[in-house]
């Protein structure tokens, strides 16, 4: 590389934020690397949010366009709330990484390239018809070429015992190293962590541990890079943090939940993207008594939960689209059984297998009217990474307490999207009030019901005395034997509805941010908080304080104030990742107001500039 | 699970005071009333115990048995039944189907518990026929058999239960008559007793829609004929004369006569139900004539919950962590001042 290569003028920054995302090949450690620089960034205080894009194939053939995996990284000294759209310095392993990517570089910012992969093959692989290294087509950015993959041999050259593969694994570690010069941030952390996960392979630590200094000293040595970028820690508030992903902290809410109220966790799950990294995480945690069962299928997943809700555990089962789908039956059996059951369904691209590694958020009608017969439950969306945990272990509250079956919602981007979360403890999280009885009463029936919730009550077997049958049949409200009786069948669904109603009461009241009241409210559900509320919180800081947004969690029912809230505006505008499943809702539910809508079903997030510009349309 | 060695319970403790549906002479009844009989002298207490069922007339059992139960959906039985066996391994789990609910709309499941081994008891109502949905063929209905969805005939040819079971790796299998209570509360006494899957499957003749069809071998007239009733380490012998035994011709079992061709009771095949080897089960399972009833199969093995449990326990024992806080707060964190 020589210096002329440096394209556009160099300027040391401040920053107050900064988006990277690392690409390559699905086999060149672009997960890794993304993930390190985000840890040690979270390290040094900053906020940060990630998203992996990676293929739905395990090895695609490599070099190929649809064999690109990325991690895209959103560090700052403000607040983060998305992994960013446009990126202010990319990397890029090969042309297909580059070709596929640089739409998402911001013109004029920075380009980091291994120019040993830009070979004729690889540029035909890419489908380029010239190397874009040469025909200034990158004119209007920064780009830094560096023959990475002969730099990092040349830095291994020493080292025993290494195949060339593992050689040439090892260059994401240069661009690594690279990228923390950059940014001014400190080795020690993947060095750690080289040291710990290579333990028994000595050759292995050196080699990583050589190919990230060589990366570090090249920025530095050469100058071609100011080390101007600092970006301070944010202001968060004080505590213990931890980086966490979507999926973990999902699981971690559950097994939280078990330990509060002294319940077995029993989850009764089939693999499935992008909900298995929850089966993963809770397979591992037997030492709490966690029984994870791989079941032979969807059915047999969500049917062996409802019978270890029958016997008295916290029962879960988790799943994606298709699965819930199949789920559907069993679902409704835990409904008429009136049992608690937490449904997780990750969200992602539909219909049928559609888009399996992408996110959506076209599930919401499926979860609420997905099933035979009159069968409403609980529905609740977490919103960000770190909440997953909060909405885990408040569907396990609700299932107990209402004794009903709770599905719960997240999607692809912020199940596998990570964020800091400060660490809770169990003793600081709520009660939950089970319905279990265990004292014999007087003509005790099993569809006695608490009288403020219409939760009935929960006899578990090996109780003396209150041996009793349940099933999908209808049955009769006082005694729960069979019941085909008209009156008693309306009066049943009555009950039945009633009970989900009542949920309003154990529930927080929706919050608004911004503007409480004005011209145009922004609704939004689930995993778009954070795209929505950086973008509404850009127009309202702007000088525009007539912007309110109103972000819902609880699906159904609804926060109780949601009608009142919703008078407050000019125009409301719902966006989600799909056709307009959320407004469609809001419609039935308050007819009185007319709901703009805002979709994109792209298998992506929402970007911020195009809510900006909606936005600005609408205010 | 308490065992309890006074008999405080009789029948009448295991009925529940719901009106029995079933249509006036079913073998149902039979294996319900068998059922009652056995339970109070199987040393578990009532709450102990659980039924669980999917969907079809077997599955109506749960209701009729004064224990806890759960009356559930169309084939998922074994599925439930797994659900609750792991929440709580003290309890004594059955599970009643039918030959659709299991082999139908069931079949993934019932593969699978058998090939897990987990420890409950499944009884197969087998009537090779669809009774509640009035009358279409079963997977265990035979080639030309004329129902409402085959009216001239049936030409799917059908599962013999023993055989897929022991396909799909059953350590206990038993086959039995509806008509013969006696040998049916053994069976049911065998399989409580046996850690592990136990398959039971009852020729259960359907008076409304396939009556008869086991009539050539659980008749009374032909009973001793035609059915041969095996009990491990005695000798496989049969016939009104007691003359008939079973022996092996290469890889054929056939019926010889004891006093024709110099045949002793020595020279008949002795039953070995605990074999590890599933061959000769599935020899005797596959066998038409004379039909093969008793505990075909009953071979000890590891179940699922034990190795669950001992797994749990090694886990355990290695684990730092005790509660959850230790897992949250392990590994990389930092602190924000």
């Amino acid at each position: 590389m020589t210096e002329d290569k440096i394209k556009l003028k160099l300027q040391p920054e401040v920053l107050e934020a900064v988006v990277i995302r690392f690409v390559g090949d699905s086999g060149d450690g672009m997960q890794l690397t993304g993930t390190q620089f985000s840890d040690t960034s979270a390290m040094f205080g900053n906020d940060i949010a990630t998203f992996p894009n990676y293929p739905a194939e395990i090895r695609a053939p490599q070099g190929s366009l649809y064999g690109v995996s990325g991690f895209q990284v959103h560090i700052g000294s403000v607040e983060v709330s998305t992994p960013g759209d446009s990126v202010d310095l990319l990397v890029a392993m090969n042309p297909a990484a580059l070709k596929t990517n640089l739409y998402a570089l911001k013109p004029g910012h920075t380009l980091i390239v291994d120019t040993d992969s830009f070979t004729k093959k690889n540029l035909e692989k890419a489908e380029y018809t010239t190397n874009p290294l040469e025909d200034g087509s990158l004119e209007n950015y920064r780009v830094i070429e560096v023959d990475m993959t002969s730099l990092t041999k040349e830095a291994l050259k020493d080292v025993s015992d290494l195949d060339t593969k593992s050689i040439s694994r090892s260059k994401n570690m240069f661009s690594l190293g690279m990228v923390y010069w950059m940014y001014d941030r400190s080795k020690d952390y993947t060095i750690d962590f080289f040291n710990k996960k290579f333990k028994t392979q000595p050759s292995i630590i050196e080699a990583n541990t050589k190919v990230l200094n060589a990366g570090y000293y090249y920025a530095e040595t050469l100058e071609l890079i100011p080390n101007a970028y600092t970006i301070s820690p944010a202001k968060m508030s004080p505590g213990t943090y931890r980086i966490i992903m979507g999926n973990t902290a999902t699981a971690w809410g559950f097994l939280a939940a078990a330990e509060k109220t002294g319940l077995e966790l029993f989850l009764g799950s089939y693999p499935i993207t992008p909900a298995t990294d929850i089966l993963h995480e809770l397979v591992k945690h037997k030492h709490f008594g966690v029984k994870a069962f791989q079941a032979e299928d969807e059915i047999a997943g969500v049917t062996s939960a409802i019978g270890a809700a029958f016997a008295g555990d916290l029962a879960i089962t988790t799943t994606s689209g298709p699965g819930l789908a199949l789920k559907g039956e069993a679902i409704g059996l835990a409904i008429m059984t009136e049992l608690p059951l937490v449904i997780v369904d990750v969200q992602r691209g539909g219909p049928s297998t559609g888009l399996p590694t992408k996110t959506e958020q076209s599930d919401l009608l499926q979860a609420m009217y997905g099933r035979n017969g009159e069968s409403p439950l609980i529905v609740i969306a977490a919103s960000t990474p770190a909440n997953c945990f909060n909405f885990a272990y408040e569907a396990s509250r609700l299932a107990l307490e209402h004794m009903t079956p709770v599905i719960l919602l997240t999607d692809g981007y912020i199940a596998n999207g990570s964020a800091p979360w400060k660490i809770k403890t169990v003793a600081e999280m709520p009660e939950i009030k089970c319905n279990r009885i265990t004292k014999v009463k007087e003509n005790w029936h099993p569809y006695e019901r608490n009288e403020k919730t219409l939760a009935r009550n929960w006899a578990i077997p090996g109780t003396p005395g209150l041996e009793h049958r349940i099933g999908g049949l209808e049955k009769d409200a006082v005694t729960g034997n069979i019941s085909y009786e008209p009156m008693n069948h309306e009066k049943m669904t009555e009950i039945r509805a009633k009970k989900i109603e009542l949920v309003q009461f154990n529930i927080p009241d929706l919050e608004i941010e911004f503007a409480k009241e004005g011209d145009l409210l922004v609704i939004g559900w689930g995993g778009t908080y954070g795209s929505l509320h950086s973008a509404v919180k850009q127009i309202y800081d702007e000088g525009y304080k007539k912007i309110g947004y109103a972000h819902f969690n609880y699906i159904n029912p609804m926060p109780k104030n949601t009608g009142e809230i919703l008078s407050k505006y000019k125009k409301i505008v719902v966006c989600e990742l799909n056709t307009g499943q959320f407004a469609s809702i809001l419609k039935i539910k308050f007819g009185q107001f007319e709901f703009l809508q805002f979709n994109k079903i792209q298998g992506l997030p929402f970007s911020n500039d195009d809510l900006i510009q909606k936005f600005n349309e609408l205010v | 699970m308490e065992t309890t060695t006074e008999n405080k319970y009789t029948a009448k403790d295991f009925t529940t005071n719901q009106e029995v549906r079933w249509c006036p002479g079913c073998d149902d009844y039979v294996i319900l009333r068998t059922m009652q009989k056995v339970l109070p002298e199987l040393g578990v207490t009532k709450e102990d115990v659980v039924f669980v069922s999917g969907i079809g007339c077997s599955s109506r059992f749960p209701y009729y048995m004064e224990t806890y139960g759960i009356h559930s959906i169309h084939g998922r039985a074994p599925a439930i039944a797994t659900g609750v066996k792991l929440a709580n391994p003290n309890l004594s789990v059955w599970i009643a189907t039918g030959d659709g609910d299991s082999m139908a709309i069931g079949g993934n499941h019932f593969i699978h518990i058998l090939r897990r081994n987990i420890d409950l008891n499944i009884i197969l109502f087998n009537n090779e026929i669809y009774g509640l949905t009035k009358g279409q063929f079963s997977p265990t209905s035979t080639i030309g058999q004329k129902t409402k969805s085959s009216p001239y005939g049936n030409t799917q040819p059908p599962f013999s239960p023993g055989e897929l079971a022991l396909g799909a790796n059953a350590r206990f299998f038993a086959r039995v008559g509806g008509n013969t209570p006696k040998e049916m509360a053994q069976i049911f006494t065998d399989a409580h007793q046996f850690k592990g899957t136990s398959l039971i499957e009852v020729l259960q003749n359907c008076v409304i829609f396939n009556d008869g069809c086991f009539d050539h071998i659980t008749d009374k007239a032909v009973k001793e004929d035609k059915q041969i009733f095996l009990e491990h380490g005695k000798p496989m012998i049969f016939g009104k004369n007691r003359d008939k035994g079973l022996v092996l011709n290469g890889l054929k079992l056939e019926v010889a006569t004891i006093g024709e061709n110099g045949i002793t009771q020595e020279d008949l095949l002795v039953h070995n139900a605990k074999e590890q080897d599933p061959t000769l089960h599935q020899m005797l399972v596959r066998l038409k004539s004379p039909m093969v009833m008793g505990v075909i199969r009953s071979y000890n093995d590891v179940t699922f919950e034990v190795r669950e449990d001992a797994l749990t326990a090694q886990v355990k024992a290695n684990s730092n962590f005790t509660k959850t806080d230790d897992l949250f707060f392990s590994g990389e964190t930092y602190e924000v001042k």
